[in-house]
């Protein structure tokens, strides 16, 4: 009886000098940290650990980096910051200012490798409860690296507190983590089930050392089969976003030769100038910048209708002054049109000098959208996307729904017929070959986003919008656009077998023999349009 | 046999006299004359005259598909560089151990990318003999592979002449990779003999403008011979009607073929002389740009002459030389006006202005085939 009443009262002793010890907590920490001794320190560190709050937090931090001080007539800690012999001081716990002070007026707080050590373990503890998710999530994330058994009990106590999703879900990996350190198949094997179908890269690691020998052999099972589950998610993730490259890719030689389709297919010009309207559409969007330098954003959509207008008046010169006098001599068409592109080449080397110009993505285009650790989706190639959907559809009702679309399937098909039908030729000529240039032009801005803009921008596309065009099936908008798709899909898919370069050789390889095989592309024009 | 082609062709004999005045002019001149005299022809303007001539035989090779067969093709820049690459490795494989690192067996790009064998085609082309033969049946069969496929499945017009610029595009970017073994972005370089000759050596360079002519020379006088034989007759027929021809019971597709290869060869042949005169073979020969411009040489001259692709030849590549040099803003812009001018202004060329508008050249067709 005795002796549990000295018991009990001993254990109230401790407890009411636990209390005492937070309650004076901050004041006490206080004084050991202006102590000589590093032992102190740490002590006084551990004490500003039980207080989490945010001073404490800026406390260490200050502490760490070294530009903690106090004030050696009334131990005020200050955080300095030297400015020529003398120190510039605020108030570490008021933030008050206080004004240049002479060095020998302060002490520094000195710290050695342990107590940085052990203040950094305190400052990421501290992260936990940051009230941005963001940060939560890093160092919950860099709780993963030594997981060990001993943090459950922490875990369950911050997984009460959290409420964020993401930062939720890090939290299981690591109690999973922590359950796989422990010696006891039970607990690993539930470990595995909760790991099972995660993404992140680190519980694939984790899967893979419990999969090896040495472990318990219905664990082993068990890790093998998530192994192989996450590696098929993995494969499949992998698969998705080659396919978005190959998308992206395909849309872009989609856009690069909706306008020659126009021009080309339809009315059988071979415009090899084509590409270098495509340059002009870009170098518009630069100039539109330096127009406009402190609305970026705006200035792409300015450029949009302008660089349509600016192309579509170059291709508008480029027929009446040369293709005009050229209709129905293909290749003496494609030879001048040649000198034409050289021409422009050296007019935007004269004009803008041969470097490549900066042409700066606005905010809403960088970034990218991310699905999960294995997926994102950069947003200009994304939105890339879509415009080259919107202008087919825009181009495709003009062919189909205007006035201007009839008159123009009507001379591709029969020019004679048509102009006995009322049908004013010329102007539909022009208007043609406009709406095509001016297409390249809008073309032009989107791979201004994604390219150098420079004097051979055009080159680099002309022989690809050719090859698309004609893969397509001349004279067939639905074919261009499938078949930009297919072959930038097609080579991307190639790509990590055979890199880059030989995956272009190949496709257009592929192109050549398919076009022996099928000369008019995969939807030729059926009855009295083809020929 | 030689009189019995050039029968008829006034301007064929006063070319080749003059070709042969003016080859034994040069080299003479070179080698004879005291550098300080004002007749020498320097070491220099050999080595320019002799690429010219090379450019010519090029232009006859593209004049002889485009002129005489209506085949427009923007491809045979590939020939004459592949020509050119058989040569380079052969004049690679002779530099031995003097390369920078010194290897006897492998090119200094081999021991740069860390290879320790030869690599299988690169066999046999220490050997003057195999490399010559090569000269001929690489550009030969490609154009046999190319031709085989396109012409049977009736490939024509535009179809074709674009089928053609994407097959130099993709043999472009083939030999830009490092891994195809053929000194990647820099081609093959630094050669040092040719035939145990220096290439440096004033001889060799007449020798090798020397040959350029005798090459130029029988260049002319074979595609003479085709084009007024039996199978020019038909090839031209070929050109104006292709369908006509073909319900006449003509087997279009091998008249085509051969003459295509054997222009291909006839570029190969070009390239192999070119390289060892100007000392380098890299990917960019193979541009689209640079068989586009072969077409123009002969557009420029006049298509379906011969005489004129040669002309043509020359006379841009001089202009080339001049503005490159004095105003090298001014060449592009130059060139593409060029380009515009003679299809607008002169569809028949130099040449068409002096002909008369006889029954052989009714060209106003072939712009529409």
């Amino acid at each position: 009886m005795y002796v549990i009443f000295i018991r009990s009262f001993v254990f109230l002793l401790l407890l009411f000098n636990l209390n005492q010890s937070i309650a004076n907590g901050p004041e006490q920490a206080f004084k050991l940290l202006t102590s000589s001794s590093f032992d102190d320190k740490s002590i006084a560190i551990g004490l500003l650990a039980q207080t989490a709050d945010a001073t404490s937090y800026s406390l260490l931090n200050a502490m760490a980096q070294g530009y903690l001080y106090y004030v050696k007539k009334n131990n005020r800690f200050v955080l300095a910051k030297k400015q020529g012999i003398k120190f510039h001081m605020t108030d570490a716990l008021t933030g008050e200012d206080l004004g240049l002070v002479s060095k020998r007026k302060v002490k520094k707080v000195s710290v050695n490798n342990k107590l940085r050590g052990q203040i950094s373990t305190v400052i990421s503890n501290f992260k936990l409860f940051h009230a941005d998710a963001s940060i939560r999530l890093i160092a919950v994330e860099k709780l993963m690296a030594n997981a060990s058994p001993k943090m459950l009990a922490q875990l369950q106590t911050i997984r009460l507190k959290e409420s964020d999703p993401d930062v939720l879900d890090a939290i299981d990996i690591v109690t999973a983590f922590s359950q796989l350190e422990s010696a006891n198949p039970k607990h690993q094997l539930s470990a595995i089930e909760i790991l099972d179908g995660h993404l992140n890269p680190s519980v694939l690691i984790q899967l893979k050392k419990m999969s090896s020998p040495g472990n318990n052999a219905s664990v082993r099972l068990a890790a093998k089969k998530s192994v192989s589950n996450i590696d098929s998610k993995v494969s499949i993730f992998g698969h998705l976003e080659t396919l978005f490259f190959g998308l992206s890719l395909g849309s872009i030689l989609a856009l690069a030769a909706i306008g020659l389709a126009i021009t080309f297919g339809v009315m059988g010009v071979i415009n090899m100038a084509h590409g270098e309207l495509i340059m002009i559409g870009a170098y518009t969007t630069y100039v539109i910048q330096l127009l406009m330098p402190n609305h970026i954003g705006a200035s792409l959509l300015v450029a949009i209708p302008a660089a349509f207008l600016v192309s579509a008046l170059v291709g508008i010169i480029i027929e009446r002054c040369v293709i005009r006098f050229l209709y129905g001599r293909p290749l003496e068409t494609l030879l001048a049109t040649f000198g034409i592109s050289l021409f422009l080449q050296q007019a935007v080397r004269s004009i803008f000098s041969p470097l490549n110009r900066p042409v700066v993505s606005p905010e809403w285009m960088s970034g990218s959208l991310q699905i999960n650790s294995l997926l994102s989706i950069t947003y200009n190639r994304l939105y890339i996307f879509f415009f080259c959907l919107a202008i087919f559809a825009l181009l495709y009702l003009i062919m189909t729904k205007t006035s201007l679309g009839l008159h123009v399937r009507a001379i591709s098909q029969n020019r004679p017929m048509a102009r006995a039908m009322g049908v004013r030729s010329q102007w539909v000529d022009v208007m043609t070959f406009g709406l095509g240039s001016g297409i390249a032009g809008v073309a032009g801005v989107a791979l201004s986003q994604i390219t150098n803009v420079g004097p051979n921008l055009g080159q680099a596309y002309i022989v690809d919008s050719f090859m698309v065009v004609v893969f397509g099936g001349v004279g067939n908008l639905w074919g261009t656009l499938i078949s930009g798709l297919t072959l930038g899909i097609v080579g991307k898919f190639l790509e990590p077998e055979t890199g880059a370069v030989l995956a272009k050789v190949l496709v257009l390889l592929f192109i050549i023999l398919y076009i022996q095989k099928r000369p008019r592309g995969m939807f030729p024009q059926k009855g009295r349009a083809a020929e | 046999m030689i009189r019995k082609i050039l029968n008829n062709d006034l301007h064929g004999k006063i070319f080749l006299s003059l070709l042969f005045i003016l080859t034994l002019y040069v080299a003479l001149a070179n080698l004879l004359i005291p550098p300080d005299h004002l007749l020498h022809v320097s070491t220099y303007t050999v080595t320019l005259l002799g690429k010219y001539l090379t450019y010519a035989l090029l232009a006859i090779a593209v004049d002889l598909v485009w002129g005489y067969l209506g085949i427009l093709s923007l491809g045979h820049g590939a020939f004459f560089a592949l020509g050119g690459y058989v040569m380079g490795m052969y004049l690679m494989r002779q530099v031995g151990d003097r390369g920078v690192y010194g290897n006897p067996l492998l090119a200094d790009f081999m021991v740069f990318l860390n290879w320790d064998s030869l690599p299988w085609f690169w066999l046999g082309f220490d050997q003057f003999w195999f490399a010559a033969i090569m000269i001929i049946l690489v550009p030969g069969t490609l154009a046999f592979v190319f031709g085989w496929f396109a012409f049977r499945s009736r490939v024509t017009g535009v179809y074709l002449s674009i089928m053609t610029q994407a097959m130099t595009y993709a043999l472009m970017l083939a030999f830009f990779r490092n891994e195809m073994g053929f000194g990647g972005n820099n081609g093959l370089t630094d050669f040092k003999d040719l035939l145990g000759f220096s290439l440096q050596s004033n001889s060799v360079r007449v020798g090798l403008f020397v040959s350029s002519a005798l090459a130029l020379a029988l260049g002319y006088l074979c595609c003479r011979y085709i084009v007024n034989s039996k199978l020019g007759r038909v090839s031209i027929a070929v050109r104006d009607s292709e369908t006509r021809v073909r319900f006449l019971g003509y087997q279009v597709d091998h008249f085509k073929l051969w003459i295509f290869t054997f222009s291909a060869v006839l570029a190969g042949i070009a390239g192999a002389l070119y390289v060892p005169q100007v000392g380098i073979i890299n990917p960019s020969e193979f541009s689209p740009i640079n068989s586009i411009e072969i077409v123009v040489w002969v557009a420029l001259g006049g298509r379906a002459t011969l005489l004129g692709a040669i002309l043509g030849a020359l006379i841009v590549n001089y202009a080339k030389t001049y503005f490159t040099g004095a105003f090298p803003e001014i060449w592009l812009f130059a060139l593409g006006g060029l380009f515009i001018a003679v299809t607008l202004l002169a569809p028949r060329g130099i040449l068409g202005f002096f002909q008369k508008q006889d029954q052989q050249n009714p060209l106003k067709e072939v712009a529409e085939k």
